[in-house]
């Protein structure tokens, strides 16, 4: 158990490691540099040069990565190269942005999944179980930002509900805060709801119908303590990893809402360093994505692994 | 006359889903008395479970109990209310279901399992029941009856999970006892240990049971009565001597006739001539992962011919198969395909390669996609190796049905609205579409009953006298095997222990192993089981249990002939005895097993 969660680890650091070099790569072939950026199409070559010095531009790729890699090691995420500014500083204070409407999309979806998975699982080929199955089949088969322009612009543009813009200001109060996180919250969780759902209704099903269940029933148990003491033990395994893999995936789910509210978070941070060609920047938010993603994965087979006697208890 | 159990004309109905009530028990009446057992025997489909669940006021998701009465210990239990009901069960009534595997709960250890009931209906506090639990686990002969029960159930073997369910069972002594074959999923060799254990068990504590089952040999080691059923209605009821001997119905005759005598009393075929093989396996090596499971195999099937592949489960069966057809690539040895070299891999494989060597599978429900017309299930292959379209391929499509014994019109239906049997046709006809040099047939008639197991392997008969394909035939069915099959390899932990022709494999002289496979084959004769439970080989053999990989012969900790300091350390190779048999065993010939059958 302790080997499986270590060689995992060590397979995400390996992964992120590799993720940093394409994308160190990647800047570096992009035609342009942070200097040419800053200096926009008024520059003359002497300013470029100086300021390529001045930076540390022109030492080769090799060494400047090393270098990044080197701070990073040590936790420090180095410097922005076009605002100077500590990187730690500018991720701190737009992180909080990105986790807020993670958090609220992960407190609405996953209740609500869990809850309506169960509900269709009980009521299996019932009225509430087909309506349930169509409508996230639908969700499913749309991409979020395409969720999220619709509600947009129903409830934003033509209801004039809600707020189109997720900028809150530190002003507000909490009505105004809901009115503009609304949206993109919603988008996120519709994004992992369906799926969620869907896992939660097939897990629980395959645990109802399976002859063990029937045996307890045998032993003349009441349906309570079915449910609690036999379905359940049962259920939490592929529950919890459903729920691991969903927000994992919100990650992605996460970047693409931000966009399309414009949300001041990360996303917008990571879009800013790829125009100014910001590598420390890009690196830093790009790294915080991955690891997370790694992490929220590692969690579900963890989980997976712990809530399993089989491979808790080996023969 | 003290009967624990009557029941007066029931009726129970099932629906389909989406579909309306159709009655499944058509007013059956029965009983039984106190210390009997009670066989229910007949096809699958016949209503043998629903009514065993309905004797204990149950009815499975989606039937309802229509009608009738069910008397137990003079309460008829269907006025009871359903509080009262739920008391009975676990506590008067149990049941014993037909995997141990499947009907222990996997996250809760075993002792906690076992006195669930009697805890729940207040039948003592956990520490007395489960010392009375210890004692059931002794008495049933279980390895570390006081610790067993801290296990969980993927930490014990089959066989003993079964016993352990047997024991789950008894822990609330219950006056009637429910067996829905509760050793069907076991092999021979395990059945016996677990058939004496039900049957010492019924007879100390006097408890009535219901044993269902569709192995006739089982029912007469076990039953005093047989009820036989046939479409949820009663087609003969008696004793079991009667039944078994005399049967009076022409079905129970229809039953009879397709017991298959022991496998060392089959007629056995006379091997044609030799014919070039068709698939030739040298000294394979495969496993999955760090795993080694086949080790150093060799089996050649000649054209046009049946190869039968035997051994107990885990012994490598499915793997050889899997192995000839690519799908667990091999680590060392060759595989050979109508003489040519094959790829490891199937994925590396050429479509003509392909086309020669099919395989259907034991599952015959989950090989078939539920949500594809079996027109279309037929005629993909058809389409991919034979390029057949449009009219030519429906043409074909129906005369594969017709090479399988079904209807054109099946082309248009789902596999859902076909029966078992129907289903593993199609898988024979889909492999056949392929127009295969040879077939691997993996336990093809294990899940089926026997009547219509009979008729598959007719159906084989006919497609290989016809048609020339060989077959290379896995099954635990000994008596199948031994009846159907020109040769037989005997496995044994990932080995070849035995092979030559059927003729010679089950005539004197035997390896040890398949010596013990074959005494453990229950026999029709009632008082069979007591007889072979009793022997040094049964003992022996039930002691240990398989080891894969071991470094002499693997039968070793099971064989009352090992020779100590040889055996144990030095694996015998295959020598050739006469008339091509092959035996691995280090007894010399004359020593070899060859009496007590
Ligand atoms: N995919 C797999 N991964 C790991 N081990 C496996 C896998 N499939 C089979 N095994 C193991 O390989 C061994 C041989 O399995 P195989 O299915 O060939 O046995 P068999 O003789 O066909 O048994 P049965 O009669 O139960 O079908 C068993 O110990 C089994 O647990
Ligand atoms: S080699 Fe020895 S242990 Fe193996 S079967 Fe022969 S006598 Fe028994
Ligand atoms: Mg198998």
């Amino acid at each position: 158990m302790h080997r499986i969660i270590l060689t995992r680890l060590a397979q995400g650091v390996l992964t992120l490691l590799l993720a940093s070099i394409i994308i160190f790569g990647a800047t570096e072939i992009l035609p342009g540099d942070v200097a040419e950026a800053i200096l926009g199409q008024s520059r003359t070559e002497e300013a470029l040069a100086t300021l390529r010095e001045e930076m540390g531009l022109n030492r080769p790729a090799i060494v400047r990565y090393f270098d990044w890699l080197g701070g990073m090691v040590q936790g420090d995420l180095g410097t922005s190269l076009a605002t100077k500014r500590p990187v730690a500083d500018m991720i701190e204070s737009r992180m909080w942005n990105t986790l807020r409407l993670a958090l609220l999309a992960a407190a609405i979806s996953v209740p609500l999944s869990l809850a309506l998975g169960l509900w269709s699982a009980m009521r299996a080929g019932g009225r509430v179980d087909k309506t349930l199955a169509m409508t996230t089949l639908a969700l499913i088969a749309v991409p979020e930002f395409f969720i999220g322009l619709i509600l947009m612009k129903v409830f934003a543009v033509e209801l004039k509900w809600l707020s189109a813009s997720a900028n809150t200001r530190p002003y507000f109060d909490f009505w105004q805060n809901a009115r503009a996180l609304a949206l993109p919250v919603a988008t996120l969780s519709f994004a992992v709801l369906a799926h969620m759902m869907r896992m939660t209704r097939s897990s629980v099903i395959n645990i109802f119908t399976s002859p063990y269940m029937e045996m307890a029933a045998l032993k003349g148990l009441p349906k309570r303590r079915l449910v609690v003491l036999h379905a359940l033990p049962n259920a939490l395994s592929p529950i919890l990893t459903v729920i691991a893999l969903n927000l994992s995936y919100m990650v992605s789910g996460v970047i693409i809402v931000e966009t399309v509210f414009g949300v001041p978070g990360l996303t917008r941070l990571l879009v800013d360093g790829v125009t100014l060609r910001d590598i420390p920047l890009i690196q830093a938010c790009a790294m915080i994505f991955g690891a997370v993603y790694i992490l929220l994965n590692l969690l579900a087979d963890v989980l997976s692994i712990m809530a399993n006697p089989r491979l808790r208890y080996p023969k | 006359m003290s009967d624990i159990l009557t029941i007066k004309n029931l009726r129970v109905e099932g629906r389909p889903p989406g579909g309306t009530y159709v009655p499944i028990v058509k007013g059956v009446s029965l009983n039984v008395a106190k210390g009997e057992v009670l066989a229910l025997i007949g096809e699958s489909g016949s209503g043998k479970s629903t009514i065993s669940l309905a004797s204990m006021g149950f009815a499975r998701p989606g039937c309802r109990i229509s009608g009738g009465e069910i008397w137990l210990n003079g309460r008829d239990i269907m006025k009871l209310s359903p509080h009262d009901r739920h008391a009975l069960r676990g506590n008067e009534v149990s049941y014993v279901a037909q995997s141990a595997a499947a009907s222990f709960n996997p996250a809760l250890r075993i002792g906690k399992q076992v006195i669930e009931a009697p805890l729940w209906h207040g039948a003592g506090d956990a520490a007395t029941l489960t010392a009375t639990a210890v004692d059931l686990y002794r008495k049933l002969d279980l390895p570390n009856p006081d610790t067993v029960g801290n296990k969980f159930p993927h930490q014990v073997s089959g066989g003993q999970l079964q016993r352990l369910m047997a024991a789950m069972a008894m822990s609330c002594g219950p006056d009637l006892l429910i067996l829905d074959e509760p050793t069907t999923a076991l092999d021979v060799t395990t059945q016996i240990e677990v058939l004496k254990a039900f049957k010492d068990i019924i007879r100390d504590q006097g408890t009535a049971a219901i044993y269902v089952t569709h192995d006739l040999a089982v029912v007469a080691q076990v039953a005093d009565r047989i009820l036989v059923l046939k479409n949820g209605e009663m087609v003969e009821e008696g004793p079991t001597a009667q039944i078994l001997h005399d049967p009076q119905h022409e079905y129970t005759r229809t039953l009879m006739a397709a017991v298959r005598p022991a496998p060392h009393l089959v007629d056995h075929v006379d091997a044609s001539a030799a014919q070039a093989p068709v698939i030739s396996a040298r000294n394979i090596t495969a496993g999955y992962g760090a795993l080694t499971i086949l080790s150093d195999v060799s089996v050649d099937v000649p054209a046009a011919s049946v190869v039968g592949v035997i051994g107990e489960s885990g012994c490598g069966k499915s793997t050889l198969a899997r192995v000839v057809a690519g799908l667990t690539p091999l680590r060392e040895g060759e595989i050979k395909l109508d003489g040519k070299v094959a790829a490891p891999s199937v994925k590396d494989r050429p479509r003509d390669t392909l086309k020669d060597c099919q395989i259907v599978f034991q599952m015959a429900d989950t090989a078939l996609n539920p949500r594809q017309r079996i027109g279309d299930i037929l005629g993909r292959p058809l389409e991919f190796y034979q390029g057949l379209k449009g009219r030519a391929r429906l043409d074909k499509v129906g005369e594969l049905l017709e090479l399988v014994d079904l209807p054109r019109s099946f082309a248009s239906r789902f596999p859902g609205e076909l029966s078992g049997g129907q289903k593993q046709r199609i898988n024979l006809a889909r492999a056949l579409a392929a127009d295969p040099k040879v077939i691997l047939c993996d336990e093809v008639t294990s899940a089926l009953d026997t009547v219509v197991a009979a008729g598959v392997i007719d159906l084989l008969k006919t497609l290989k006298d016809k048609l020339g394909v060989a077959y290379m035939f896995i099954s635990h069915d000994l008596s199948t095997v031994a009846s159907f099959a020109d040769e037989v390899v005997v496995l044994y932990a990932g080995r070849v222990v035995e092979k030559g022709p059927s003729k010679a494999v089950f005539s004197p002289p035997f390896h040890p192993y398949t010596k013990l496979l074959l005494s453990s084959v229950p026999e029709m004769r009632q008082g069979w089981l007591e007889g072979v439970a009793d022997t040094g080989e049964a003992k022996a053999a039930s002691a240990g249990s398989v080891v894969i990989g071991a470094k002499g012969c693997p039968f070793s900790n099971r064989c009352t002939h090992v020779i100590s300091g040889t055996c144990d350390t030095v694996a015998p190779p295959l020598r050739v005895l006469s008339d091509g048999l092959e035996i691995a065993c280090h007894l010399p010939t004359g020593e070899l097993p060859d009496r007590g059958l």
